[in-house]
């Protein structure tokens, strides 16, 4: 619990010295953005946000070009050892980034916050020293692959099989020596992510694992409304075919996104982080009270 | 049935024809990505283990499994015969089934039966039983150490250490989930 306060006021000084706007949007929200893995629990008529992203680029389109926010976010079903249905999430969004540069920052939030939690080199989890010192690795998700797994990517998608040779062939060793970020995902899994530039195969969205544990995820952000909407609307029939919640299409954000600028974004688990910190691989070792105790 | 979401340690599932209980289990999403639920998974007849990572997606046909309380008859061959005290229908376990509980399986003594779709697959032990010591060596003038203990063998062969104060002839009390000595018994 102190080490989880603490944490949370290093992050706030971090960005609030950066001149970033710290902000609150709804955690209750009429259209979250339909995802094909993800489900939301519902709230009367509407739905509590499994992440605050529609709304923070909301606020990105209305002009405010570094915001960041910590939030609660809830997602049905979910629940392990290292995952919880209501989590606690760090958001923020930077004008004018693409995902190298907010990797850069992400890389520079993350070595001042173990730093002032007393962690200047390296750090122990679960036994494994990983070294905090610059540069972290970074390989792209093909490389990933063909290092680690037994199949390529290209095999994995076609067999629908990528998040099972992910979780258990290849993030057991991303981030054991040094901090991973993978990136450069197939298109196929760009979430909100733009398509790369010169490469429309894969999109620009990265992941950060340390120590095998999946800790952020970040894009350049697509900013082309009518892909966005046929994204929407794709996703959308396949949560149909699930007969998983029906959403409206989130309307208002994609007017707003007509005015979003070139941006990047990134979201990060605070108790994840906190387990690492705390040395524990038990989610329900960095809360105050976990579903089943209350 | 049952939905990838019911899925937890304990759970017995039937899996190609065979009942299989959950021995570890964990929830597993990447973020963005699917939920996925590695399991490891112990085939209650054969003892095999095996790791499956299911999708939630799937779904399970629950075990049909049931204990039945019988009593131990007699062994004949390799085979250890039980029998309902309310029907008078026997069954038939072999050696390897009845596994490590043959050490306290003493004539007459009540047992739960583990039966799969009505065929007996296994057997449960009450925690305690009480059994009488055959051999033991007499005890030593000199032996206060306390605590110390000494092997002694019981009616079915068991061997097991007892303090030193135990003789021969005398009847004790085991857990047979430990396999260890507890106390004497009286009578």
């Amino acid at each position: 619990m102190n080490l989880r306060a603490k944490l949370i006021q290093n992050i706030r000084h971090f960005f609030i010295q950066h001149d970033f706007l710290e902000v609150e949007t709804p955690l209750r929200i009429p259209a979250p953005a339909p995802e094909e893995h993800i489900e939301s629990i519902s709230s009367g008529d509407w739905f509590l946000q499994t992440s605050p992203e529609l709304c923070m680029k909301r606020l990105l389109a209305a002009g405010y070009p570094c915001i960041f926010q910590i939030s609660k976010c809830f997602r049905a079903q979910e629940r392990g050892s290292k995952h919880l249905p209501e989590f606690t999430m760090l958001e923020w969004y930077v004008a004018q980034f693409d995902y190298f540069q907010l990797m850069d920052q992400c890389e520079a939030m993350l070595i001042q916050s173990f730093k002032d939690m007393g962690h200047t080199q390296n750090i122990v989890w679960q036994n494994n020293k990983i070294n905090l010192a610059l540069p972290w690795e970074r390989i792209t998700v093909t490389e990933a692959f063909s290092k680690y797994a037994p199949i390529s990517c290209q095999e994995a998608l076609a067999q629908d099989k990528f998040d099972e040779i992910l979780v258990e062939y290849i993030e057991p060793h991303l981030g054991c020596d040094r901090p991973t970020f993978i990136y450069d995902y197939p298109a196929k899994l760009a979430a909100l992510a733009k398509l790369k530039d010169g490469n429309a195969n894969v999109a620009e969205r990265f992941e950060l694992y340390i120590s095998g544990l999946e800790l952020a995820n970040g894009f350049s952000e697509l900013i082309d409304v009518s892909e966005q909407r046929q994204r929407f609307e794709e996703a959308s029939e396949i949560r149909e075919l699930k007969k998983w919640a029906h959403y409206p299409l989130p309307e208002k954000f994609l007017a707003a996104m007509e005015k979003l600028p070139t941006c990047a974004g990134i979201a990060l688990g605070i108790d994840r982080l906190t387990m690492i910190l705390a040395n524990t691989d038990k989610i329900d070792d960095v809360i105050a009270f976990s579903p089943e105790n209350l | 049935m049952y939905a990838a979401s019911d899925l937890k340690k304990g759970l017995r599932l039937k899996i190609d024809n065979e009942p299989y209980i959950i021995t570890e289990f964990n929830f597993v999403k990447p973020g963005k990505g699917q939920a996925l639920y590695r399991s490891k998974l112990k085939n209650m007849i054969t003892g095999n283990q095996f790791e499956r990572t299911f999708r939630s997606v799937d779904n399970f046909e629950p075990a049909d499994l049931r204990e039945k309380k019988m009593q131990y008859l007699y062994k004949e061959g390799d085979k250890y015969c039980f029998m309902d005290n309310e029907s008078y229908e026997q069954v038939f376990l072999t050696e390897i089934q009845v596994g490590d509980s043959v050490n306290f399986l003493i004539d007459n003594i009540e047992v739960e039966i583990l039966l799969f779709e009505d065929k007996p697959i296994g057997i449960s032990l009450p925690n305690f039983v009480d059994l009488i010591v055959t051999e033991a060596e007499p005890w030593a003038k000199g032996d206060t150490v306390s605590g110390a203990t000494k092997p002694v063998k019981v009616q079915t062969g068991y061997t097991i250490f007892v303090p030193t104060f135990v003789t021969e002839g005398e009847k004790i009390r085991i857990d047979t989930r430990t396999g260890e000595y507890l106390t004497r018994v009286k009578g």
